[in-house]
C-alpha cells in the first residue's frame, strides 16, 4: 500500500483519562477494528440475536405465483394450529396504514400483496405466533386462491410492453426526473435515461470499422450470512424498529410518511450488520413489522431463513447493446449503449441504477460522439436493487469484453488499443464532467507492468491451454447526498462520535474514529463511536454506493473541527496562552469549577452538484469523486470439460490515499472475491418465475478453493484532492472489472468469446464445441 | 404441542439442564436457553459454520444437530474460549490479521481453526483451505484468515516452547 504507515500491532483499548493525546497520526495507521474483539470472541451485537419481552415472530407466507388477482386467502387451518396468534393479510394492514405502498424511487410495493400479487415469493401473509415454529408450520397451511395473468421475466421482452407488470406507474415524487412518469399506463419501462453527446449515426457512417455486440449478465444476490431481519415494537404513539439496515434515517423517513407521523417518533436503531453489500437498503422487512406490531400491539420479529432471501432482493440481470465505430488509427470515434435492466417486480432503487450507472456505460474512454439509453424496467422476478457497484460491473462486464473483441478484431494488442483510446487526467468523461484525480493511466500501466504484459506468456500445451486478460473501468458516486456528524467531547477529555454511516464490516467506524483522532489529536482507540440510533444520530443518506468515507468522512472531519476549534475559543476565553498545555479536562475543571459539560461539534457534508440537461444528459459536475480499478487474469481453460481455473488475479484500484490502509485491502480482496463468484459460478435459476435453487446448497459461492492460487490486492499511489485527508470510497471499486477480465483470458487462452455470465463449464464447453461445429445437444 | 423432555449437558464446562422438544436444534437451545449468541444461523443447511457448535471435542453444525442428541454430551461454545477475558492465540491472530468484516462468520471460523491447529499444529496452504472448505465467508476475508491461522500456528508453538 503507498504512503502508509503500518502499524499492526493492536495498541489496547485506551482509557478514557489516559487517550488524550495521540501517539503520533491516526490517519494512514493499519488499526485492527475498534469492535475486533467483540467480533471473535461472538459477542458483537446483530438484530439476528435480539429478543424483546412479549415478542411474537412472524413467518410470512409467499406467492406461488409470478403474476395474477388474488381471489381468496384460506386463513382458516392456519389459525387453528394451537399456539398461532394471529394470521395477517394485506385487507389488515390497510386498516392500519391506509395506504401502504413504499420504495425510494417508486411508490409501488405493498407492505403485504393487495389484489395483485406480482411475482413468485411475493409476501401475502403473515403467521404470528410466539413460538417460531408454531408460526412455520401454521403457515403452511395457509391456502391463496389467484387468477393468472400472463408473466414477462425477459427484459428485452419487457420493454415490448406486450404484458404489462403494473396497471400504473406511481414514482416517489422525490426525484425530479421521475415526475413525468407519474400516472403514465401501458409501460413497463420506469426510467428511460439518455445521454447524447456528438452524433453517433454520422460518426458510424465515417468509421472505418463499425462493431456490435449485445451482452447479458445473470441474477445473482448478496447473500449477507446475517439474512434480513427486523423487529418493531409499536406503543402507541412511539415506534422504536430494531433493524439490519445500511440505511437508518431513510428508514425513519419512509415509515414516518407511512404513518403519517413526525419523523421524532419513529427511533430506529442497527447494530453491527452481519453484511449488507447494497441489499439492506430502503425498505426491506421495516414497513411489514411495523404494521405487524400495530396490529398485534407486541412487538414483533421477522427474520427470514436464508432461502427467503432469494425473493427479497437481487442484482439486476442486464442486456447491454454496444455498438462502436473506430477510425484508421484504432481511435474509438463513436459508442451507442442500449442497456435494458431488469428490475423485477417493484423498482426498489432500479430507476437510480440505470440513470447514476447507466451514464458511464461508455466506459473510461475519451470518445467524441456518445449516445446512451438506459431503461429500468419492470417484469415479473424478485426485485432487484444495489449489489456493490450499483449496475456498474455488469456494465463493466460488457464495455470491455467489447474492447478486446473489437482490439482483437482489428489485430491490435489489448492493452495498446486501450492505451490508445483511454480518458487521461483532466480529459472529460462523456458526460462532459472532468475526469479529476482518476488514475486511470496509472491504474491501467500498473495493470500491464505487474503482468508483464510485453513479455512472452505460456500459453499451455495439450487439452489445458494458458490465456490472460485485462479490463479496466470507472464508476461515479451517487450525487448529490448528505451526511451529517455529531462530535462530543466529554468533561474528561473522552471523546463521542455520533454517524449514521452503518457498520457491516467494511470498517467504517474505525475509519471514523481515525479522522476524529487526527483532528482532536487523541488515539483512534479512544473514540466512542455510538451504535446507529436515530435518536441520537444525525442523518446521513445511507451507508451504500461507497459513499461513506468520502461523504461522512468529511462531515465527521468537519465536526471534529467544529469542536476542537470551541475547545480553542475556551482556552482563549479562559485567558490561557495560546500553547499553553493545559488538557482539555482542565479546561472543562478551570470552567465549570468541577467535572461538568461538553463540547460538541457538528459537520454537514453535501457536495457541489449540477444536475444533467435533461435529453442529453450532460453536465459539467455530475460526481464529487471517480473511482477507478483495474484488474489482470491468467486462466487455465481444459479444453476437454470446459472448466476453467483462474490462477491469478491481481486487482489494481486508485483508492485516493487510505484511511485504514490494512482495511482498504480487505475491502478490495472482498470486493474481487464476491465478483468472482459472479463471474464463475453465481446463478439464481428460474422456471416459470420460481427460483429453482434457493438454498446455499444449491446455490454455490466463493469458497476456500475458489480463492485464485496468486490472489493480489494493490493500490496505485493517488490523492482524492477534495476527499477528506486525501481519501475516497473503496466498498465497490474491485468488482468493476473481474469479470471481463476473466472473459477475455478465457478467449485468448481458447479463442472462444461469452457473452453471457456466469462463465462456467458447460457454457465454455458449449462455446468450444460450437466452434469446432460439433455443437453440445441442448440438456 | 409436542411433548417437552429434559436434556442435561454441560456447557462451557457448567453442568446445565434444559427442556427441550424433539425438533428443537441445540442452536436454538444455546441462544434461547442460555444466551449464548456467538453461534448464529445463516443457511441452516449445515453448509456455512456459522452455527458451529463443539460436542465431545468435535466441531458439529449447529443448526443440524438435534438438541436430544446432546443429552450428557460436554458441549463448548465460542464464548468458553475467553473465559478468564483471555483471549485465544486463534483469536489474538484473527484480530492482527483482520481476518473478517461483518464477524459473522467468525466464531464458527475460530472454533474450526482451534480443531484444525490441535489436530496439525503446523498445517500448509493446502492443508489449510481443506480443512476450512466447510466454512464459508460472504465477506471474503480468505486471505487474511489464511494469515491468521499461520500467525496463530506461530503462536501456539512459540507458547509450547516456552
Ligand atoms: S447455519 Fe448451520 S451450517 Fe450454516
Ligand atoms: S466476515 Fe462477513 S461473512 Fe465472514
Amino acid at each position: 500500500m503507498p504512503s502508509a504507515t503500518m502499524n499492526p500491532t493492536p495498541s489496547p483499548p485506551a482509557l478514557a483519562a489516559e487517550g488524550r493525546v495521540a501517539t503520533g497520526p491516526q490517519v494512514g495507521r493499519s488499526l485492527p477494528r475498534l469492535e475486533a474483539r467483540e467480533k471473535v470472541t461472538g459477542r458483537a451485537e446483530y438484530t439476528h440475536n435480539l429478543r424483546l419481552p412479549g415478542m411474537l415472530y412472524g413467518k410470512v407466507v409467499r406467492s406461488t405465483i409470478a403474476h395474477g388477482r388474488i381471489r381468496s386467502i384460506d386463513a382458516s387451518a392456519a389459525k387453528a394450529v394451537p399456539g398461532v396468534y394471529q394470521v395477517v393479510a394485506g385487507e389488515d394492514v390497510i386498516k392500519v396504514i391506509p395506504h401502504p405502498y413504499y420504495g425510494p424511487a417508486f411508490h409501488d410495493q405493498p407492505i403485504l400483496a393487495i389484489g395483485k400479487v406480482h411475482y413468485v415469493g411475493e409476501p401475502i401473509a403473515v403467521v404470528l405466533a410466539e413460538d417460531p415454529h408454531v408460526a412455520e408450520t401454521a403457515a403452511t397451511l395457509v391456502v391463496a386462491e389467484y387468477e393468472e395473468l400472463p408473466a414477462v421475466y425477459d427484459e428485452l421482452e419487457a420493454a415490448q410492453n406486450r404484458v404489462l407488470v403494473h396497471d400504473e406507474l406511481k414514482p416517489a415524487g422525490t426525484f425530479a426526473d421521475l415526475k413525468h412518469l407519474k400516472g403514465v399506463r401501458g409501460t413497463n419501462i420506469a426510467l428511460d435515461y439518455q445521454l447524447r453527446k456528438g452524433d453517433v449515426e454520422k460518426a458510424f457512417a465515417e468509421a472505418a470499422h463499425v462493431f456490435e455486440h449485445e451482452f447479458r449478465t445473470q441474477k445473482v444476490l448478496h447473500l449477507a450470512f446475517e439474512p434480513f431481519v427486523s423487529i418493531a415494537d409499536y406503543k402507541g404513539d412511539r415506534l422504536t424498529l430494531y433493524t439490519a439496515s445500511q440505511g437508518p434515517s431513510f428508514v425513519r423517513i419512509e415509515i414516518a410518511r407511512l404513518l403519517g407521523w413526525p419523523e421524532n417518533r419513529v427511533r430506529v436503531k442497527v447494530p453491527f450488520l452481519g453484511g449488507g453489500y447494497g441489499g439492506k437498503l430502503y425498505i426491506k422487512l421495516e414497513a411489514l413489522v411495523t404494521a405487524l406490531s400495530m396490529i398485534a400491539k407486541r412487538p414483533v420479529k421477522v427474520s427470514l431463513p436464508m432461502e427467503e432471501v432469494f425473493y427479497t432482493i437481487t442484482r439486476h440481470p442486464m442486456t447491454f447493446r454496444i455498438k462502436s465505430g473506430v477510425d484508421e488509427h484504432g481511435r474509438i470515434t463513436a459508442r451507442r449503449c442500449e442497456v435494458f435492466w431488469n428490475g423485477g417486480a417493484y423498482a426498489d432503487i432500479g430507476p437510480r441504477v440505470a440513470q447514476k450507472s447507466g451514464f458511464t456505460a461508455s466506459g473510461p474512454y475519451d470518445i467524441e460522439n456518445v449516445s446512451i439509453d438506459s431503461y429500468a424496467l419492470y417484469t415479473n422476478q424478485p426485485p432487484a436493487g444495489a449489489l456493490r457497484g450499483f449496475g456498474v460491473p455488469q456494465l463493466v462486464w460488457a464495455y470491455e469484453s467489447h474492447t478486446d473483441m473489437m482490439a482483437r478484431a482489428l489485430r491490435i494488442d489489448p492493452l495498446e488499443f486501450r492505451r490508445r483510446n483511454i480518458t487521461r487526467e483532466g480529459g472529460r468523461h462523456a458526460t462532459g464532467t472532468p475526469l479529476e484525480d482518476a488514475a486511470v493511466e496509472k491504474v491501467l500501466e500498473h495493470v500491464a507492468a505487474r503482468m508483464n504484459w510485453s513479455k512472452p506468456f505460456d500459453r499451455g500445451t495439450g487439452a489445458v491451454r494458458r490465456g490472460r486478460g485485462l479490463a479496466i473501468a470507472i464508476k461515479a458516486v451517487i450525487s448529490p447526498t448528505t451526511s451529517v456528524a455529531i462530535v462530543n467531547v466529554n468533561a474528561d477529555g473522552s471523546t463521542t462520535l455520533y454517524c449514521g454511516t452503518v457498520d457491516m464490516g467494511q470498517g467504517s467506524d474505525t475509519a471514523m474514529a481515525q479522522i476524529v483522532g487526527e483532528i482532536l489529536n487523541i488515539p483512534a482507540e479512544s473514540v466512542n463511536v455510538v451504535p446507529r440510533d436515530t435518536d441520537v444520530t444525525p442523518y446521513d443518506m445511507g451507508t451504500l454506493g461507497s459513499r461513506s468515507l468520502f461523504h461522512m468522512g468529511h462531515a465527521v472531519k468537519r465536526a471534529a473541527e467544529e469542536a476542537r476549534d470551541k475547545i480553542a475559543s475556551l482556552a482563549r476565553e479562559l485567558g490561557l496562552p495560546k500553547g499553553s498545555n493545559y488538557s482539555v479536562a482542565d479546561l472543562f475543571q478551570k470552567k465549570y469549577g468541577m467535572q461538568a459539560g461538553n463540547i460538541v461539534g457538528a459537520g454537514v457534508y453535501k457536495p457541489d452538484y449540477v444536475p444533467p440537461q435533461p435529453g442529453t444528459g450532460l453536465t459539467p459536475n455530475v460526481t464529487p469523486f471517480w473511482m477507478v480499478s483495474g484488474v489482470g487474469a491468467e486462466v487455465e481453460v481444459d479444453t476437454e470439460t470446459g472448466h476453467v481455473r483462474v490462477t491469478r488475479l491481481l486487482n489494481v484500484c486508485d483508492i485516493g490515499r487510505p484511511i485504514n490502509p490494512k482495511i482498504c485491502e480487505s475491502q478490495i480482496s472482498g470486493a474481487a472475491t464476491m465478483q468472482l463468484g459472479f463471474t464463475m459460478f453465481e446463478k439464481m435459476h428460474f422456471d416459470g418465475g420460481q427460483v429453482t435453487n434457493a438454498s446455499l446448497a444449491d446455490y454455490k459461492i466463493p469458497g476456500f478453493h475458489d480463492l485464485p492460487a496468486a490472489f493480489e490486492n494493490e493500490t496505485v499511489e493517488a490523492y482524492q484532492s477534495n476527499g477528506p485527508f486525501g481519501g475516497k470510497g473503496v466498498g465497490e471499486v474491485a468488482t468493476f472489472c473481474v469479470s471481463p477480465a476473466i472473459g477475455n483470458a478465457i478467449d485468448d487462452a481458447v479463442g472462444v468469446r461469452l457473452t453471457e455470465l456466469p462463465l462456467n463449464p458447460e457454457a465454455v464447453l458449449r462455446a468450444l464445441r460450437a466452434k469446432e461445429n460439433r455443437p453440445l445437444e441442448d440438456a | 404441542m409436542t411433548a417437552l423432555r429434559t436434556i442435561s449437558f454441560t456447557l462451557n464446562g457448567k453442568q446445565v439442564s434444559a427442556q427441550i422438544a424433539p425438533h428443537h436444534s441445540l442452536l436454538e437451545v444455546v441462544r434461547n436457553d442460555f444466551s449464548l449468541y456467538g453461534a448464529r444461523e445463516s443457511c441452516g443447511q449445515g453448509l456455512c459454520g456459522c452455527c458451529t457448535l463443539i460436542v465431545d471435542g468435535r466441531a458439529v453444525s449447529g443448526c443440524l444437530y438435534l438438541a436430544a442428541f446432546a443429552d450428557g454430551a460436554a458441549v463448548e461454545t465460542i464464548e468458553s474460549l475467553d473465559r478468564d477475558n483471555v483471549l485465544d492465540p486463534v483469536q489474538e491472530a484473527f484480530i492482527e490479521e483482520g481476518a473478517f468484516q461483518c464477524g459473522f462468520c467468525t466464531p464458527g471460523f475460530v472454533l474450526m481453526v482451534k480443531q484444525l491447529l490441535d489436530e496439525h499444529p503446523d498445517p500448509d496452504d493446502d492443508r489449510i483451505r481443506d480443512y476450512l472448505s466447510g466454512n464459508l465467508c460472504r465477506c471474503g476475508a480468505y486471505p487474511e484468515i489464511l494469515r491468521a491461522v499461520k500467525s496463530a500456528a506461530r503462536k501456539r508453538r512459540a507458547s509450547k516452547a516456552a
